[in-house]
């Protein structure tokens, strides 16, 4: 017997009244929900993202777009999702693929933190006249400096490790090419050159139109070892090992053949339309002396100019592994919450798997603190942030500086629709279809960028400020500056921060 | 040109390699390392076409990342060697450890002896570049997992099979695994699958065969006929259909 279809997930209608018959709607919809006949347009609802490229680019606003219009008799167990899950793998007999970030109803942490600000007795500082310092060094910091005299002169005895100088504590995540366009990719690299900060360059190689911006980007090495080779590692100003990603902690990453075009076969090195598979280990890790071996291998193959990151997952035991990834020579963890986006995750991992990054940034902030090593890393935290006030509270939570993912990408144009591993991203960001990645200009791409993360800084140094801080220094890992609303105690202790009231 | 010697004894790798590096830069072609004893990455990221011979046991990945130079290594080798390396040789007379050639994407690793687990992981080909591993003796378990190119040849010298650990080509995509004699088709890994070697394949590996023995002075006529096992991936894409979309 048939299963029948499920409803329809979105319903498209077009106000005949309005609309002009333009096309554009045609045109845009790379899911081909529009179509043309006998002069009219027709819809299939069914084949809707709710990318909203078509309403987008309406002259008319003749576009409406409802969800769920039909339902299943409601069931606070039985959920719409969780049938139609069902009813996709008795179907298929498959594993569910997903894309974006986490789509459960977790609550949010962030949302549960309030940040201080200065009143009668300790005044603000006011960002529009005073210097807000927000520059940030990522890799290890000397446990303490020393000095020799030389004729009246003081000289630095100490040699420091190579650290990332970054204008602002916010850089832009691994987001490959292949998992995004060559034009997604690019307007990040130049709003990271024009912001002073950098961005990963995901584990895809680098394609030679991100050259001229190579002194602004991570390499990245993860388990298949894709693009990497010598010349690829001098490229980056640093190097980031993938281990773990926050959206799928525990497995590999796998592009499908499909995505393997031309030019993303040649900075992969792999042939054209085959699969690149990244297993979830390192083959040659398999301790946290196996890593160190890895993280000495590539400072050696680099001449140790450049600091080497180590990328993990937030999972339950994060702290620990941090602290011994700090011990392996890294110069900073990147911790990926489990609110992190993806190309591609299987959904049950997506959604399940991992803790959030509010938790894991404090609990490794705390655990390199108690070891005396938390000048050995810088902490970089992602997965999820969503404004200036996460980021600010990140920090204030222990990092050190964050990536951001889906953010830039909404900067770009992505309304997280959650298809991007369909590879016909209408945006044209996560999709190697030319005439979809042609979409995007890199100039205005890169000009929204920059303004994200200018906008952002601005905010961060507004809410500094009004802290009564002005330098970043003074907000790492300040948890005086933060107080938790409606969370419980167990969680107060892990964060190390006081209830509102407090 | 007379050759670089250099007593390694107790020296670090990271003045090794940069003594190497130096010196291949400045067009050195032969480079001697005596009483090599557990360092690390030598010739890792090394560029240009020396001669770089080791006596004594080299440490964990040997010539990673590098591109050029022939490295001989007249004892055994650690983990790793050829880990992700781009284009050169490494020829070890001994054995050598776990992940012998990892995501090797250009050049030849040969082995007189035997290697460990996971040998030619991830072993990958792009246009002209295909990487080769010979083992002359024998494998543990994982050889060629998630292979997506390129040629791993186990001679099995004194091995009687050849291979007795499974796991061979598990997840493998790309590129051929030949292994003298009879393979036990127990002993293949997730869309590994056997295939007749013929005299076509023979014709072609036989440089390859020839290669290896002349490197280490072992008579090639016993190994040249299609008394192998060739092992290839059973599809190209083999996660294509493990999938269905949210």
């Amino acid at each position: 017997m048939s299963l029948g279809s499920v409803p329809l997930k979105y319903k498209i209608s077009i106000d005949r009244d309005q609309c002009m018959k333009c096309m554009r709607c045609v045109d845009n919809c790379s899911y081909g929900v529009y179509r043309i006949e006998d002069d009219k347009i027709l819809i299939d609802s069914r084949k809707c993202t709710a990318c909203h490229r078509c309403i987008s680019m309406c002259p008319r606003d003749a576009i409406n777009l409802q969800e769920k219009p039909v339902d299943y008799r409601s069931h606070p167990l039985w959920t719409a999702e969780a049938r139609e899950d069902v009813i996709n793998q008795a179907r298929t007999g498959k594993i569910i693929l997903a894309g974006m970030g986490n789509a459960r109803d977790y609550p949010i942490i962030f949302d549960r933190l309030v940040l201080d600000a200065c009143q009668v007795t300790n005044p603000s500082i006011d960002p529009l006249r005073e210097p807000m310092e927000l520059r940030t060094y990522i890799g290890k910091k000397p446990a303490k400096l020393e000095f020799t005299k030389n004729n009246g002169d003081v000289e630095l005895k100490t040699k420091l490790a190579p650290n990332l100088k970054l204008d602002t504590p916010i850089m832009i995540g691994h987001m490959s090419y292949g998992a995004i366009s060559l034009n997604a990719q690019l307007s990040l690299a130049k709003a990271v050159a024009k912001t002073g900060t950098f961005m990963g360059t995901g584990e895809g190689g680098m394609h030679e139109s991100i050259y001229p911006y190579q002194n602004h980007t991570i390499v990245q090495i993860a388990s298949g070892r894709f693009g990497v080779d010598i010349n690829y590692l001098e490229r980056g100003a640093a190097i980031e090992i993938k281990v773990g990603q926050g959206a799928k902690p525990g497995i590999g990453g796998h592009l499908p053949g499909e995505k393997v075009c031309s030019d993303v076969s040649c900075t992969r090195m792999i042939p054209l339309g085959s699969d690149a598979i990244s297993p979830a280990p390192h083959h040659d890790i398999y301790s946290i002396e196996d890593l160190a071996q890895l993280v000495r291998s590539l400072k050696e193959a680099t001449n140790w100019e450049k600091p080497v990151f180590v990328k993990i997952a937030a999972v339950h035991n994060v702290a620990a592994i941090a602290a011994g990834i700090a011990r392996s020579d890294a110069d900073a963890v990147v911790v990926d919450g489990f609110k992190g986006g993806t190309g591609a995750a299987p959904k049950v991992f997506r959604d399940n798997v991992g803790i959030p990054i509010e938790a894991a940034i404090a609990a490794v902030d705390e655990k390199l603190n108690e070891q005396g090593i938390r000048n050995k890393v810088s902490l970089i935290a992602s997965g999820g942030i969503r404004n200036s006030a996460d980021i600010t509270k990140s920090i204030a939570l222990g990092a050190d500086a964050v990536y951001i993912g889906t953010a830039s990408l909404i900067a770009l144009g992505c309304r997280v629709c959650g298809n991007c591993y369909r590879g016909l991203c209408p945006w044209g960001i996560a999709t190697q279809k030319q005439e979809l990645v042609d979409r995007i200009d890199p100039e205005i791409g890169s000009e929204n960028v920059a303004n994200l993360i200018n906008a952002w800084t601005l905010e961060i140094s507004e809410l500094m400020g009004a802290a009564g801080l002005n330098s970043i220094e003074s907000l790492r890992g300040n948890r005086e500056r933060l107080r938790g609303y409606m969370l419980d105690q167990g969680l107060l202790d892990v964060l190390k921060i006081e209830s509102v009231g407090a | 040109m007379e050759p670089l010697v250099i007593d390694v004894k107790g020296m670090h790798y990271t003045p090794l390699n940069k003594i190497i590096r130096e010196a291949v830069a400045s067009g050195i072609k032969e480079i001697v390392l005596n009483n090599v004893l557990g360092q690390r990455f030598i010739g890792n990221g090394v560029r240009g076409d020396a001669k770089i011979t080791i006596n004594g046991v080299p440490g964990g990945d040997l010539g990673m990342f590098m591109s050029g130079p022939e490295c001989e290594i007249f004892g055994n080798a650690e983990h790793a060697p050829g880990n992700t390396m781009d284009y050169g040789s490494l020829i070890i007379h001994g054995s050598a450890g776990d992940a012998v050639a990892h995501s090797m994407r250009g050049g030849k690793v040969f082995v007189k002896g035997n290697i460990g687990y996971r040998g030619g992981i991830h072993m990958k080909e792009y246009e002209g570049k295909r990487p080769i591993l010979v083992v002359g003796g024998t494998s543990h378990a994982f050889l060629g997992e998630y292979m997506a190119g390129g040629l791993i040849l186990v001679l099995g010298i004194g091995q009687e099979p050849t291979i007795q650990d499974r796991g061979i080509g598990s997840g493998i995509h790309g590129g051929e695994i030949v292994i003298r004699g009879d393979v036990n088709e127990k002993l293949l890994g997730v869309g590994a699958k056997k295939v007749e070697f013929n005299e076509d394949d023979l014709a072609r590996l036989t440089p390859v065969i020839k290669d290896f023995c002349e490197r280490f002075d072992i008579d090639s006529s016993q190994f040249l006929d299609t008394n192998y096992s060739r092992i290839i991936p059973a599809s190209s894409r083999p996660f294509a259909g493990k999938y269905t979309w949210e």
